[in-house]
């Protein structure tokens, strides 16, 4: 069992540093779009990390196991299982194709030998279970070696087969397609703590599915206006809440959060609880709505708190309390006075995502230039990484960066005009049980820890 | 006039990406499309405002609206069809093009539905394909005191079910200051 390990969140504190541990994915400057990394998620125990990709493919890593010579030199992630999950699709009625871009990777608790995971491209998610063979029958009776049928008459005698070892398999198997329940773009998936149920999430809709049943789902949220020219808000993600199995939260784009309750009725369209913050008058500008638009709801795991991030901020809401977040986080209030240039060239409508650590002390997200950034909840502090190839040797130290906002600019600084707007980090996935995470640019995936010195 | 200005480039910039993201793999994207229509419908605001404050041109406005061609029924009336609320359209379209700066006249004819109705047209669409949700409203949105923020997103929208539904139909005309 590895030993719970919440050491502070490292930067600002000198006791803890975070170091480089592995980058995945080709490190050529040529980036082929179908390797574009759009989500990345840890497992329950943390000893796997998948990732989705434009292509529809899903990567697996799985972490060796802790050397018992170098106690705490954590194992290192590797590949342990690659398959396509979804392929590219035609809608014929609509003359439209569905991409096969991975959207959202949810696992499975584990209850047996087997994993399995759900993953969904925009209209169709899939039950995916990857399972290990590591031993081979042999020495049937009617069958050769190759496969091959032996006469029956030819058999004299009888033999028990054996199981022999074989190199280690990793198998990925299709268990379920649960489609066509969809019209708008899945942005969501969530599995209950029921174990049993998940729910699915587009812009208008939201859907209650059994991991067993694939033919019907029920709908449980609907906000599709009668008159659709009357639309002013969609769906922007939602969760399940991660131990009331009746409750679940959904965002929306003018950036506002609605938490249900599935025993008050069977339809949520009347929300148990709206989480609201009033607008800032003096922030107001032509780009207010877009930029108030949440693009991520996570809980935490205890379940009494939820961040959501729109895009400047990060912004962390107590369960008993609708009218304003408690903390809020600006991640890079700098692109503020920028956000013409950032709408002309699209960047305004990245979808940041951002995620806790295992005990709830700290939130990290991802910004622009391939910087993260952490916030200490209990230190009120604050870092900047960035996941670079530069900083790619192994156990180099993370050094925190700053984005000058004055007019001087000090060393080491870069300048808001300097940032690069291609590299952003829009996933990242935070180990459940230790102080490790996956941070992933556009096509590669950095593995950090931390430790005390 | 910086402000109405920037807000025009805003709003064609908007209508740019509208247009182009017909053409986006995967299909129109609703949020998307929403964000952009509320940002044309700020900047429209705010240009209108600017242009009002500027010029003084309250009362103009205000006449134009009852030169409507588009019409919502209320009390019986009866909906101007689709081919004459098109003509009203296409005489009014050259007041429609942006860069017109001096044309108070244009200032409620993008009031009228320049997406929808153009679309109505042209569309083809079998009934058997069509879902009642995706039918695009044939009425146009504006009613005397409601805010004409509500007709932006219809035309959006009419304009993104018919990227559902059907091969894309060219833009006709640009929602533009006057």
């Amino acid at each position: 069992n590895r030993a719970v390990f919440f050491a502070g969140p490292g930067g600002g504190s000198s006791d803890v540093q975070w170091y480089f541990s592995q980058v995945k994915g080709a490190m050529d400057d040529d980036v082929a779009e179908a390797d574009i990394i759009s989500t990345v998620e840890f497992n329950h125990s943390g000893e796997l990390l998948a990732t989705g990709d434009k292509g529809g493919r899903v990567v697996i890593f799985q972490q060796e196991p802790e050397s018992k010579n170098q106690a705490q030199c954590r194992g290192e992630y590797n590949v342990y299982s690659t398959f396509q999950s979804h392929e590219p699709e035609f809608d014929y009625l609509k003359s439209l194709e569905i991409e096969e871009k991975i959207n959202k990777i949810r696992w499975l608790p584990q209850k047996n030998a087997a994993q399995f995971l759900l993953s969904t491209n925009d209209k169709t998610i899939k039950l995916w279970k990857i399972s290990e063979r590591d031993k081979r029958a042999e020495g049937y009776n009617l069958k050769e070696e190759d496969g091959r049928y032996r006469d029956p008459n030819s058999v004299t005698t009888l033999r028990v087969p054996v199981l022999r070892p074989m190199d280690l398999m990793v198998e990925a198997s299709p268990r379920r397609v649960f489609a066509n329940a969809h019209t708008y773009h899945i942005n969501s998936i969530s599995v209950n703590s029921d174990h049993e149920t998940y729910l699915s999430a587009d812009d208008l809709r939201i859907n209650l599915w059994h991991l067993e049943i694939t033919d019907r789902s029920f709908n449980i949220v609907d906000i599709k206006p009668a008159n659709m020219e009357e639309l002013t808000e969609v769906i922007t993600a939602a969760e399940f809440h991660p131990n009331q199995c009746n409750t679940f939260v959904y965002s929306s784009s003018k950036g506002t959060i609605r938490l249900c309750d599935m025993r008050a009725s069977a339809l949520c369209d009347r929300h148990t609880k709206l989480f609201e913050e009033p607008e800032d008058p003096n922030n107001r500008s032509f780009f207010s709505e877009i930029i108030s638009s949440i693009s991520d709801v996570k809980f935490s795991h205890s379940g009494r708190y939820m961040m959501t991030r729109d895009y400047l901020s990060v912004k962390v809401w107590d369960l008993n309390m609708e009218t304003r977040p408690v903390e809020t986080y600006q991640v890079h209030e700098y692109l503020r006075s920028k956000l013409c240039s950032l709408y002309e060239n699209d960047c305004i409508f990245d979808k940041f995502e951002c995620c806790w650590n295992g005990n709830d002390s700290v939130v990290m997200t991802g910004s622009y230039n391939n910087f993260f950034r952490m916030f200490d909840r209990g230190y009120r502090q604050d870092m900047t990484f960035e996941a670079s190839r530069e900083n790619s040797k192994p156990q180099s130290v993370l050094k925190p960066r700053k984005v000058s906002t004055g007019g001087k600019r000090k060393k080491d600084e870069i300048s808001v005009d300097s940032l690069d707007f291609n590299k952003k980090i829009l996933h990242t996935a935070w180990h459940p049980l230790d102080n490790i995470i996956a941070v992933a640019t556009i096509n590669n995936l950095y593995i950090f820890e931390n430790k005390m010195n | 006039m910086e402000v109405s200005a920037e807000a025009k480039r805003i709003m064609v910039v908007a209508l740019g990406k509208l247009y182009s993201s017909r053409t986006q793999r995967g299909g129109v994207r609703l949020h998307r499309s929403l964000l952009l229509t509320l940002v044309m419908k700020s900047a429209r605001d705010i240009y209108h405002a600017a242009q009002t404050a500027a010029e003084s041109a309250a009362a103009v406005c205000e006449q134009h609206t009852e030169m409507e061609t588009c019409a919502e029924p209320s009390g019986g009336q009866e909906l101007q069809s689709p081919s004459s609320v098109a003509a009203g359209r296409t005489e009014t379209s050259p007041h429609l093009l942006p860069g017109d700066a001096d044309s108070h006249s244009g200032a409620d004819k993008e009031n009228t539905c320049p997406f929808g109705p153009a679309q109505h047209t042209r569309k083809r669409r079998g009934k058997a394909t069509a879902e009642p949700d995706f039918i695009p409203c044939k009425k146009a949105k504006l009613e005397c005191g409601i805010s004409p923020q509500q007709l932006h997103v219809s035309s959006v929208l009419d304009y993104v079910k018919c990227g559902e539904l059907g091969p894309p139909i060219p833009l006709q005309t640009v929602i533009a200051a006057c």
